[in-house]
């Protein structure tokens, strides 16, 4: 009975220390930029959303649309008027899976690489997405970068025929942030 | 006694368990939506876009020039569609300003332009007071004033008259309420009050207010209806001028907006449509015409 008493007092505690296994930013940053010979596009978001949590391996994050800041207000103006449609879909979802989480020792210093896939969700459309992320810990200081391409007409955003030649397929994505341990209480 | 400690500790186990099972369940639960642990962000949602351009068709919109960005703007009207064929209906005429919009910062917006109705210069600044917006702030409507001078250039018409300066000035003060109701309707409701310094007539205003009103509707996510009316309190003009009312469409391609449109009214600027407007739309005395929008990113 001890026994069975003594483990149950373990596994409370392991829900406990779980909790206190996550991360998170709301100042990640993501920008995007689109390359063509005719125009090059650039916006950038700091206030995305994230969270991982390294026992389990999952990681989510979340961007608010108009978040994006372009160089150009009336680029920022179609971008969330006529191309992402802002308003009825007011954010971008990134839900995934960090693989070989168990190799990354967030208390020594280091660059971890990992391969994260999941799906990432922009104007309603869903995608199944693998990338490399890099996990550094520098000082305790725990960061994260990934880069990756994703093509415009995956998620239904349509580009008119007069500004084809200005807005490019594929976008080049960037991602980063510092993570801080998430504090239960 | 033995049975009694073991007793206590199955019901310690019991209260362990009854413990455990909320806070793994409750750990399970977060698993789905990590972020959820963050709460949601406060944030406040600014309205944009309640018109694709800072004019309706005639009436300043809501809207403003961002900062640092020059709109060229070219507006044409056409003479009456009911000249017929003989006038290629009202093509072999045309009214046409030129101007320049700037938004000094992005409440603060400038311009000026050049009409060749009555050979008029003018100039304005509109200033955006509020900006509709949800979340933390809320904000139910967009509110802006307009100031704007005008000076006629024309030749007086009697030139032996002693004739000042001052007497080709005119002046408007416009308050603009506006609200995007959802994402394809848009109202907007325009106070204004129109100062001319020399009328024809004794029994017409120097000071003539009116009431302007103009909206649109999307009709898809690059073209929208539009219509605006102005009508002006009795009393204060000479007979045989009338409201100004105007329909059209805004097309929006990239980086210019064509709005297309008919009206009553000659003059693209607001002491001219509000007090000299003299088309009657019953009797086909309707201008075609468009105004073309460019903006270049300046700084």
């Amino acid at each position: 009975m001890k026994k069975i008493l003594s483990s149950l007092v373990i596994v409370l505690v392991l829900v406990i220390n779980l909790q206190a296994q996550k991360y998170f930013s709301k100042t990640g940053e993501i920008s995007f930029h689109s390359s063509t010979p005719i125009e090059d596009i650039e916006a950038i978001s700091n206030s995305a959303s994230t969270v991982f949590d390294l026992e389990s391996g999952k990681i989510q994050w979340s961007v608010l649309i108009k978040s994006f800041e372009f160089e150009k207000a009336l680029m920022q103006e179609h971008f969330n008027e006529n191309y992402m449609e802002s308003s009825k879909y007011p954010k971008g979802f990134f839900k995934g899976m960090i693989k070989d989480h168990e190799n990354i020792d967030l208390t020594k210093d280091g660059s971890y690489t990992a391969q994260v896939n999941g799906t990432l969700e922009i104007h309603g459309k869903s995608k199944q997405i693998e990338n490399t992320a890099i996990f550094m810990v520098e000082n305790g200081l725990i960061s994260a970068t990934c880069d990756f391409k994703i093509f415009v007409a995956d998620f239904d955003i349509e580009i008119p025929s007069v500004v084809k030649q200005n807005i490019a397929k594929e976008l080049e994505i960037k991602i980063k942030t510092n993570y801080e341990l998430l504090d239960k209480s | 006694m033995n049975f009694l400690i073991n007793l206590k500790s199955k019901w310690m186990c019991i209260l362990l368990i009854c413990f455990t099972i909320p806070m793994c369940t409750f750990a399970q639960g977060e698993e789905d939506d990590l972020l959820a642990l963050l709460g949601e962000q406060e944030v406040t949602d600014y309205t944009y876009a309640t018109f694709k351009a800072n004019r309706i068709i005639n009436l300043h919109s809501v809207e403003n020039t961002a900062k640092g960005v020059l709109d060229i703007k070219i507006s044409h009207r056409f003479g009456f569609i009911n000249g017929g064929l003989y006038e290629l209906f009202g093509l072999d005429q045309a009214s046409i300003r030129i101007g320049a919009d700037y938004g000094i910062n992005d409440r603060l917006m400038v311009g000026f332009g050049r009409s060749s109705f009555e050979k008029t210069y003018d100039g304005f600044a509109k200033v955006k007071l509020l900006r509709q917006s949800k979340g933390v702030k809320t904000m139910p409507i967009t509110a802006s004033i307009l100031a704007s001078t005008a000076i006629k250039t024309v030749e007086f018409q009697d030139p032996d008259r002693e004739n000042y300066f001052s007497s080709r000035l005119y002046y408007v003060f416009q308050g603009l309420i506006g609200r995007k109701f959802n994402e394809s309707l848009s109202l907007q409701i325009s106070p204004t009050i129109v100062h001319r310094n020399l009328v024809k007539t004794i029994s017409e205003s120097n000071d003539v207010y009116c009431i302007a009103a103009g909206g649109r509707i999307k009709l898809n996510k690059r073209t929208s209806f539009n219509a605006e009316y102005i009508y002006v309190l009795p009393d204060q003009l000479a007979p045989g001028f009338r409201n100004s009312l105007s329909i059209g469409f805004d097309i929006e391609t990239g980086g210019h907006v064509f709005q297309l449109h008919f009206s009553n009214s000659t003059s693209m600027i607001e002491k001219g449509f509000i007090t000299e407007t003299i088309g009657n739309w019953f009797d086909g005395d309707i201008h075609f015409g468009f105004n073309v929008s460019r903006v270049f990113t300046v700084n």
